[in-house]
């Protein structure tokens, strides 16, 4: 083709330069296409609706459109009093409701200098490990789900169920509990719950082998999983990821270790990060630091590590408060505070702002899976377009904390 | 490193840029100039003794009362070496940045924290601070032709959109401030 | 009934039409895969182990709008999504029909009074048949909604036109 009489025509469409470039080195044309994923997709987790420049079976470019769930939680947050507003962030994170509940409170007490009595934090923290494994085996089934295996989804189902009617045992909700409130918890566990807990516990530890045996080291599913969408540490920290997905990167940081909140520094626990191959309880080959397996399986290992943490608070529960004696109409200070905590999904913080009356000025929340999400454009150039729900679902969103 | 030590550094460094310090209160922060910021942002980042690395959060705030609007940045820092040792050390700061409220405008820090990309554009979405060389400056959470920013205190709650009412007793949804 | 008995071969069963299309209807409606929020999570409880929507001839959720007779609206329908919705609803083939889950499908629920972005209920969008209020229902809710809309089905008649019959829902 005669370039000179090409290159007036490309000026406007440079575009086409690349195909015609293409063309004269022996390729084949090919022709983008723009693929919209979502808001309605079965493998994107809510109503995430990502558009993709795809090349043939390439993503070019992966943009993710959020706000489909919008719910103008921040908007509200300033209108309500903190111990109103609790409810709300139940249904931020609607998986972990109870660490979203603690987020919040931790922040308002912070503010306001409340005291929280250790039975009170205790039943805290018990509270929030079973809704970090809820909220983890929620994770495993549907990412076993997307990746084509159904099976794992009813075995982690029918363990959840478990620890819901744990917490409807306490509260009397499956799923918005608003159970974690400023200065403590809403009541006292009723009756033999702690034995009914224990009972749980001693059946739920052996049953993370089945997961590891029917999911973690299934060949396919590492074949499917394994060097597909790894994050180095430098991008993990650049573009603000935390949770599992720092870990996965191999990066000991856990915000339970590093600033403890609620009584975290008395338990014994440890911090999994991801592994190479080869490493003790981790495959021999087909995966690496960073990848999306190794995000996968640091959430099984933190199972473990909750239902160690869970077994020490039930030994030691004090007696006594459950809950500070005024927690409604608190004046909140002319201050402001930011706290985050360890999410199931990452760090989870709460900007509040008081202005010396009961309702804050503002109120901000740091949803985790936001600042997840934020990779995806990316962390998905370059890769295939059925590996695009094996990325997503690795990292864990929640789109009612993304939008809140 | 204690906030102290953190607001000695940046007033020693930049000198008029740090308008002023508060280190007591549940939250130690500096109020930095709003043409200097990235300045100072790329220099929290890569100062050896600050390393400032993560950026956890960006809350942006309407000040009525003093007719500014501002943005709060929460910084914390993390080593990035492949941890055998647990981290304990870390340090948290933050910055703000106050602008006026009828031209919000604020340098953006995308390039230094790519992270804030997503934070600004929600800042822009919902509060309307403009955010100056952003890579891609559009609304995040509401959809594009949505009218005003609902987090400013005297954001009027809208009536329709798009043929759907919003409410019937649209009295009754008269938001508080 | 004697003046039917050994006029036909064995096997032969006798019914209305209306009964036997509704019979198949009512039991095996498909859902489209329709997670919205909260509720999704229950619905997808609903689907799973314990619950087993299966068990009503339920269960085959689909990702497709097209290959769907019910459209279970699971959580918060904001501004951005409601088009999306209609057009979901649009794309589904007839018999169709909605089932609004939790409080904020309901009526906005939780964010009616400060959700500036929330549809105060998602009938202002869609018809809808069955109303299944909680925040978020349970599953067992849920599974009472679906055999509420069974009932409807089984009352439907094919001697009204579509549109008389849309006509007597709006009355």
């Amino acid at each position: 083709m005669n370039k000179a009489m090409g290159e007036t025509i490309l000026e406007s469409q440079p575009d086409l330069l690349i195909d015609i470039d293409r063309r004269e080195q022996g390729d084949l044309d090919t022709e983008e296409m723009l693929v919209n994923m979502g808001p309605q997709h079965p493998s994107t987790h809510g109503v995430l609706r990502i558009v993709l420049r795809t090349d043939g079976e390439m993503i070019q470019e992966a943009i993710p459109h959020i706000g489909y769930l919008h719910r103008c939680a921040e908007k509200i947050g300033e209108n309500l009093q903190p111990y109103q507003f609790i409810p709300y962030t139940d249904r931020m994170d609607y998986l972990a409701g109870m660490n979203n509940n603690q987020a919040y409170a931790v922040a308002v007490e912070k503010l306001a200098g409340m005291e929280v009595p250790p039975r009170g934090q205790a039943i805290r923290v018990i509270m929030a490990e079973l809704n970090r494994i809820a909220s983890h085996l929620v994770s495993l089934g549907c990412y076993g789900m997307d990746m084509g295996a159904f099976t794992p989804f009813l075995y982690c189902f029918r363990e959840r169920e478990m620890i819901l009617d744990l917490f409807e045992a306490a509260c009397g909700a499956r799923l918005t509990y608003s159970y974690l409130t400023i200065g403590g918890v809403f009541q006292d566990l009723p009756e033999g719950w702690v034995e009914q807990c224990r009972e749980f516990l001693d059946y739920f530890e052996p049953k993370i082998d089945d997961y590891n045996n029917l999911l973690s080291f299934n060949h396919i599913f590492i074949k499917r999983t394994g060097r597909i969408g790894t994050i180095s540490p430098e991008d993990v920290v650049r573009w603000g990821l935390t949770g599992p997905l720092i870990r996965a990167s191999g990066i000991r940081w856990d915000l339970r270790k590093v600033t403890p909140y609620d009584g975290y520094e008395q338990y014994d626990f440890e911090i999994p990060i991801g592994e190479p191959a080869g490493s003790d309880g981790f495959p021999a080959a087909g995966i690496e630091v960073g990848d999306s397996w190794n995000r996968y399986f640091v959430r099984v290992l933190e199972m473990e590590q909750s239902v160690r943490i869970i077994r020490q608070a039930l030994d030691r529960l004090p007696e006594g408060d459950f809950r500070a004696k005024k927690v409604t109409n608190v004046k909140l200070p002319d201050d402001e505070v930011y706290v985050e905590i360890e999410n199931p999904r990452g760090q989870l913080g709460f900007y509040v702002r008081g202005d010396g009356s009961a309702i804050p000025y503002r109120v901000k929340s740091r949803g985790p899976s936001f600042c997840n999400l934020s990779i995806t454009t990316h962390v998905c150039r370059n890769c295939l377009l059925a590996d695009i729900p094996a990325i997503i679902g690795s990292i864990d969103v929640v789109m009612g904390e993304v939008d809140r | 490193m204690v906030p102290e030590e953190i607001c000695l550094i940046l007033e020693k460094q930049f000198g008029d840029a740090v308008q002023s310090t508060k280190v007591e209160g549940g939250h130690p922060h500096a109020v930095v100039a709003a043409d200097r910021w990235p300045e100072v942002a790329l220099f929290l980042r890569d100062d050896p003794r600050l390393r400032f690395n993560l950026l956890n959060c960006i809350s942006s705030l309407d000040l009525l009362a003093d007719n500014k609007l501002a943005c709060v940045y929460d910084l914390s820092s993390l080593p990035l070496d492949r941890g055998t040792a647990l981290i304990i050390e870390t340090h948290l700061f933050a910055v703000r940045v106050v602008t006026d409220r009828d031209e919000p405008t604020i340098p953006s820090v995308a390039r230094v924290w790519p992270t804030a990309e997503w934070h600004e554009r929600e800042a822009y979405d919902l509060m309307g601070i403009r955010f100056e060389n952003h890579p891609d400056l559009r609304r995040i959470l509401c959809p594009d032709d949505w009218v005003g920013h609902p987090l400013r205190k005297d954001y009027e709650f809208p009536l329709e959109y798009h043929g759907i009412p919003a409410t019937t007793e649209y009295e009754l949804t008269n938001p508080r401030h | 009934m004697s003046w039917i008995e050994n006029r036909f071969e064995e096997g032969l069963i006798l019914t209305s039409l209306d009964w036997a299309i509704n019979w198949g209807r009512s039991n095996s409606i498909w859902p489209v895969t329709f997670g919205l929020a909260c509720c999704a999570i229950e619905m997808m409880a609903t689907g799973a182990s314990r619950f087993d929507i299966d068990r009503f001839g339920a269960g085959a959720f689909r990702p497709s709008p097209r290959q769907a007779d019910l459209m279970i609206v699971a959580g918060t329908v904001t501004y951005k999504m409601a088009s999306r919705v209609k057009r979901l609803y649009n794309q589904m083939p007839e018999p169709k029909w909605v089932m609004a889950m939790g409080a904020c499908t309901v009526g906005g629920g939780p964010y009616f009074k400060h959700g500036y972005h929330v549809v105060k209920g998602v009938d202002l969008v869609v018809p809808v048949d069955v109303y299944v209020p909680g925040c978020p229902p349970r599953p067992e809710s849920l599974l009472e909604g679906l055999m509420r809309l069974q009932d409807k089905i089984r009352q439907e008649t094919r001697a009204k036109s579509e549109a008389s019959r849309a006509k007597a829902a709006v009355v």
